[in-house]
């Protein structure tokens, strides 16, 4: 990858952090709604099902990936607004850096939202341990989440209605990952070793390829009329 | 240098663009003229390479549209009715980003000269949400020549501004922002775009339908002519 490629990806991922700091619209929204997605499964499961370690890990995801939409959400509006993001697309570079930049500053934002959720988590949910192992199926995860994500709320902010079709499209998506990383969550919260759940990794680690292959490709063709 | 040949844009079955032939040659302004719905915003697209054109060719600065999108990109600096900057940043913040991904040398200096330029310098630090729409045009114009673009396009930069902000800002026009500069800008206003052009051209059923150099018009023969070609009255 050129420097200068790189450089650019930088200067919108620092952009959008300095923005970020300023307003924590964005951060603000992702945690409390990750925190109440928590809390309110936590009080709902605690009265009726015997073993909550069995829904633990998608209570997790339910968190981390809807508390993810709501910034994946923001994040091509607030450029829209004022067609900023007209003036991203002017840039003499890659349109794909645009991309890069964009899916790596909401990787950043889902990332620190995880990382003060899941002990909270942990505290609510009392899972029997930890394993260390958790943490690089997290970030496989939301990787690939926010990889798509980005793609399709770019597609979803040039339509009417944008912040509902973000989910709409991009939920049906990102299934196969979603399930892969609940059932990898599950077996490490159970105990097993990483390498006893190969294809979900596998499927996890696909899925990042491809979906990230795909988006590099094809976000000219989207942000273009 | 802009060369356009044949540009034809459609939106499913409708064709906007119905074959435009248009020049603008070096540190000239062309002023585009027409009515709403016209396409000149759709034509300045295009030319931002914020749109692709259903077929036709267009050289900016010695560059093919169709494959050096990115070279002209460099070259080219855009001011519309929207201002392409971020309300929460301040004008400092907002020019350092864009100047990184133009890659500006000197890039505080550059910062400091074109604030100074647009009459900004005391406020680079407040946030541009907290400015008025003349202060943030105006900063727009400074975001545009940040890069010393060769080509500027203006669409209808006035939108939304008071007379007094919008001769401000065409006055700003004139001494900063186009001078040694290729120059097209679309607008409504007839005297305007007489005044501060070297050629007008009007763009009206989807081609140009008239192109003069100021010098063999007045705003009285324009007016008749505009009207012939668009429609309407002159009241």
């Amino acid at each position: 990858m050129r420097i200068g490629f790189l450089r650019k990806i930088l200067a919108i991922v620092h952009k959008d952090i300095i923005a970020e700091l300023r307003t924590k619209e964005m951060f603000s929204s992702m945690f409390v709604f990750a925190l109440l997605v928590i809390v309110i499964f936590n009080f709902a499961f605690e009265l009726r099902v015997a073993n909550i370690k069995q829904v633990a890990p998608g209570v997790l995801w339910v968190a981390f990936t809807f508390a993810g939409m709501l910034g994946l959400n923001r994040s091509f509006i607030l450029e829209k607004d004022k067609g900023c993001l007209e003036g991203l697309l002017l840039a003499p570079v890659d349109r794909s850096a645009i991309y890069f930049g964009k899916m790596l500053g909401n990787l950043i934002f889902m990332s620190v939202v995880e990382a003060i959720v899941l002990p909270i988590f942990w505290v609510l949910f009392n899972p029997p341990l930890f394993s260390p192992a958790l943490i690089p199926v997290i970030v496989l995860g939301t990787l690939g989440f926010a990889g798509v994500g980005t793609l399709f709320s770019a597609i979803a902010v040039h339509t009417r209605a944008r912040e509902v079709m973000l989910p709409i499209l991009l939920f049906p998506i990102v299934v196969p990952l979603m399930i892969a990383a609940v059932k990898i969550t599950g077996g490490l919260l159970d105990g097993q070793p990483l390498s006893e759940m190969r294809n979900w990794l596998n499927l996890l680690v696909g899925f990042d390829v491809i979906f990230l292959t795909v988006s590099y490709m094809t976000f000219d063709y989207v942000v273009e009329e | 240098m802009i060369e356009i040949r044949g540009l034809v844009k459609s939106f499913g079955h409708k064709a906007v663009l119905k074959g435009i032939d248009l020049e603008v040659a070096d540190g000239q302004f062309l002023t585009l003229v027409g009515p709403n719905g016209a396409g000149k915003t759709t034509l300045i697209r295009i030319l931002a390479t914020l749109s692709r054109a259903t077929s036709g060719t267009v050289w900016m600065g010695g560059f093919d549209l169709a494959d050096a999108s990115v070279d002209i990109r460099r070259n080219m600096g855009l001011v519309s009715h929207q201002t392409l900057l971020y309300g929460d940043l301040t004008p400092d913040e907002n020019l350092r980003f864009y100047g990184r991904m133009y890659d500006v040398p000197d890039l505080e200096d550059r910062i400091g000269t074109v604030l100074q330029q647009v009459g900004l310098e005391g406020r680079r630090h407040d946030p541009v949400r907290t400015f008025s729409r003349g202060m943030q045009q105006r900063l727009a114009i400074a975001r545009a020549i940040l890069h010393w673009p060769s080509i500027l396009l203006l669409d209808e930069p006035d939108t939304g501004l008071d007379q007094h902000a919008a001769e401000m800002l065409h006055e700003l026009l004139a001494t900063v922002g186009t001078k040694g500069r290729t120059v097209l800008m679309t607008t409504h206003n007839l005297e305007r775009g007489l005044s501060m052009g070297d050629r007008v051209a009007i763009l009206a059923g989807g081609r140009i339908a008239y192109e003069a150099d100021k010098s063999t018009l007045d705003l009285e023969g324009l007016r008749e002519v505009y009207y012939r070609f668009v429609g309407g009255s002159m009241m």
